[in-house]
């Protein structure tokens, strides 16, 4: 678990104070988050020399970049020396950083050249944009089969309506439900998987996935939607069944 | 989908409010299509609780690393590698 992960201000909630449309800067004006903070006054002591600063923010972020590295197709001794490699070009490139971006973006962004580069010289070729991607962005979230046809009295309405999930929070936080997660999560096809995971594991804006992903906003949506459908299909078997 | 859009644009039907719900979130929805989602909302009980339970996903899904120490090799190295840019002190 890291301290980064949870930052509910990107999750907006519309019901909580009916915002309007077409706000779709959001993220951007969103204040900096506690994590970002933190990681500025690290990424300060780190500048002025002291390796306990240099120590936690890896502590921090090693793994996540990790995480993302394996997105790439590379196994986990490879994405280890891709981290590695990573973290030695961002000491060298701290000067030119200039905090225009998150530093954790900015990190992401480093382990994905990182990962290309090495890919390259391996001529295993693997950009994020070539992952195997076919039809990811076809299907429905819910199966149809659970909403009424054009015979029913209600066309198009629930059939077989979701039943409601007793007390989901402390459900959801059992040891035995996080299973469950990590089971959906990585039974995901791999765009969908690299998006959720950044966006809602990892906690980037959604303008970062689509910068790192070199995808559009909308395809990072739908990707986005596909997952969290997903998973929530995964839960659904586990705490009803 | 095409096939989706039966009743016309003057309602959001069940089956189309759960491919939209991400969109509905990011600010992504046109005005008009907010105000149908908002407007089928208080009437859909069974939509609300798909909503809930979307939220209970997200809300859930930072909880499914386990985070593991970082190799003791790697910290190793990084930290010699971070003397050496920091040059003597």
């Amino acid at each position: 678990m890291t301290a980064l992960a949870l930052s509910p201000p990107r999750l907006r909630r519309p019901w909580s104070g009916i915002e309007s449309a077409g706000e779709s800067e959001v993220t951007e004006l969103l204040p900096e988050t506690e994590p970002e903070r933190d990681d500025a006054r690290l990424l300060d002591a780190l500048r002025g020399g002291d390796e306990a600063a240099f120590a936690e923010l890896v502590g921090r972020y090693h793994g996540p970049l990790k995480r993302f590295a394996s997105s790439f197709g590379a196994g986990d001794a490879v994405c280890e020396e891709i981290v590695q490699e990573a973290w030695l070009g961002a000491l060298q490139g701290l000067k030119s950083f200039e905090g225009r971006s998150s530093f954790k973006s900015w990190l992401f962004g480093i382990v994905k050249n990182q990962a290309r580069r090495r890919a390259e010289r391996e001529r295993r070729t693997v950009p994020f944009s070539a992952l195997s991607g076919e039809g990811e962005d076809d299907g429905l979230a819910v199966d149809p089969d659970r909403f009424q046809g054009e015979d029913g009295a209600w066309p198009g309405h629930w059939a077989t309506p979701p039943r409601a999930w007793e007390d989901p929070q402390r459900r959801l936080a059992s040891l035995e439900a996080r299973e469950h997660l990590r089971t959906a999560i990585a039974a995901l096809p791999e765009r969908q998987r690299a998006v959720v995971v950044l966006r809602d594991v990892e906690g980037l804006g959604a303008e970062e996935v689509c910068a790192l992903l070199e995808i559009s906003e909308g395809n990072q949506r739908v990707l986005l939607h596909r997952a969290r459908a997903g998973v929530r299909n995964a839960l659904e078997g586990y705490v009803n069944g | 989908m095409a096939e989706m859009h039966t009743h016309g644009t003057d309602e959001v039907l069940c089956r189309e409010f759960v491919e939209i719900v991400t969109d509905y979130w990011e600010g992504a929805l046109p005005e008009e299509r907010l105000e149908l989602v908002e407007e089928h909302l208080v009437m859909c009980d069974w939509c609300k609780v798909y909503l809930e339970q979307m939220e209970a996903t997200v809300r859930a899904l930072p909880e499914a690393t386990v985070e593991e120490p970082v190799p003791e090799a790697t910290e190793e190295a990084l930290l010699t590698a971070y003397r050496e840019w920091r040059g003597p002190s």
